[in-house]
């Protein structure tokens, strides 16, 4: 059934091409996550000395960081589909912000977990209401809005508008996470690693939290990419028939 | 290796609990995205059919 006069043909041949597309890219972005991820934890566990102020507690740096990591790297390439959906009114670009958001919250969740159970050994408690934490946690209530208002409206093509300005607003609160290490006076330590000065650690210990990055992002994209597929699934309904029958109509009158 | 024992490496210098609390929790979190988006796709794919061309494994 098309609802719209206008055939959007960039939806049919898009959706087309990028379905089987994503069941070739899922094994190659699994297959990496899961080198990276083995990697880094070797390194991490068996190889990186003990750390002479925190003991072994700090080697739960090498999921809190990533963690947090992706869950503002997420956060940007979720507002990124979003404001793209925006500007081309594309349907799949919406659908790809939508994909994103629960892994995004997933890992903000794991970077609060896993925050405060290095923050009470180290800190002697669980949670305090720093700016590092709170914008932290911020971010979740941003990434639960983002999947809220979409679940809320029931127009699909409302809800993508709503859901995607919903997380364009959201954004600002990126470089606020970001530099409220800088910006106040916060319990949470400074960056251990950051884009303009050389890295406060030990090589090893610097390898293993770059390699479990790079499996906490090709684990995102693998699973971001499932979750898109059935996106098309659920949203479509089969465009192939659709295709077919718009094609066969197509010809039918000529 | 700094770990002489097993437990030397379960106990993480008294730190065992905060550290695996925090790997556990993480590897939870992803296993279970994981099954449960691979069970939505299974879902949509006994709806609808699998159109992909490309014999890709059950993802």
């Amino acid at each position: 059934m098309v609802t719209s006069k206008r055939i959007n043909w960039f939806r049919f041949s898009s959706s087309q091409a990028f379905y089987p597309l994503t069941g070739k890219m899922i094994p190659w972005f699994a297959a990496t996550a899961i080198l990276a991820m083995t990697t880094g934890l070797y390194i991490g566990f068996f190889v990186a000395p003990t750390d002479f102020q925190q003991g072994e507690a700090y080697r739960i740096i090498f999921v809190h960081v990533p963690a947090a990591w992706m869950s503002m790297f997420l956060y940007l390439v979720m507002a990124g589909w979003a404001a793209l959906g925006l500007g081309l009114n594309a349907r799949p670009s919406f659908m790809m912000a939508q994909a994103v958001a629960p892994t995004g919250a997933m890992f903000t969740f794991l970077a609060l977990l896993t925050g405060s159970m290095w923050g009470k050994p180290t800190w002697g408690t669980w949670w305090v209401w720093d700016a590092r934490l709170t914008s932290e946690l911020i971010l979740l209530f941003l990434y639960a809005g983002v999947m809220l208002l979409h679940a809320s409206i029931e127009d699909t093509r409302r809800a993508d508008r709503a859901s995607a300005t919903f997380a364009l607003v959201g954004v600002v609160n990126i470089p606020i996470i970001y530099f409220s290490v800088r910006w106040w006076n916060t319990l949470h330590q400074g960056a251990s690693v950051s884009m303009t000065a050389a890295p406060k650690m030990a090589a090893t210990m610097l390898m293993a939290m770059l390699l479990m990055t790079i499996g906490f992002w090709m684990y995102s994209a693998a699973v971001t990419l499932l979750r898109m597929r059935c996106l098309m699934l659920d949203r479509e309904q089969n465009p192939t028939k659709k295709h077919t029958l718009v094609m066969q109509e197509a010809m039918e009158t000529h | 290796m700094q770990w002489g024992s097993l437990s030397e490496f379960l106990a993480m210098g008294g730190y065992g609990f905060y550290v695996w609390t925090s790997f556990g929790a993480t590897a939870f979190c992803m296993v279970w995205e994981i099954i449960s988006v691979r069970r939505r796709h299974a879902v949509a794919i006994a709806r609808d059919g699998d159109r992909s061309p490309v014999k890709s494994p059950a993802w």
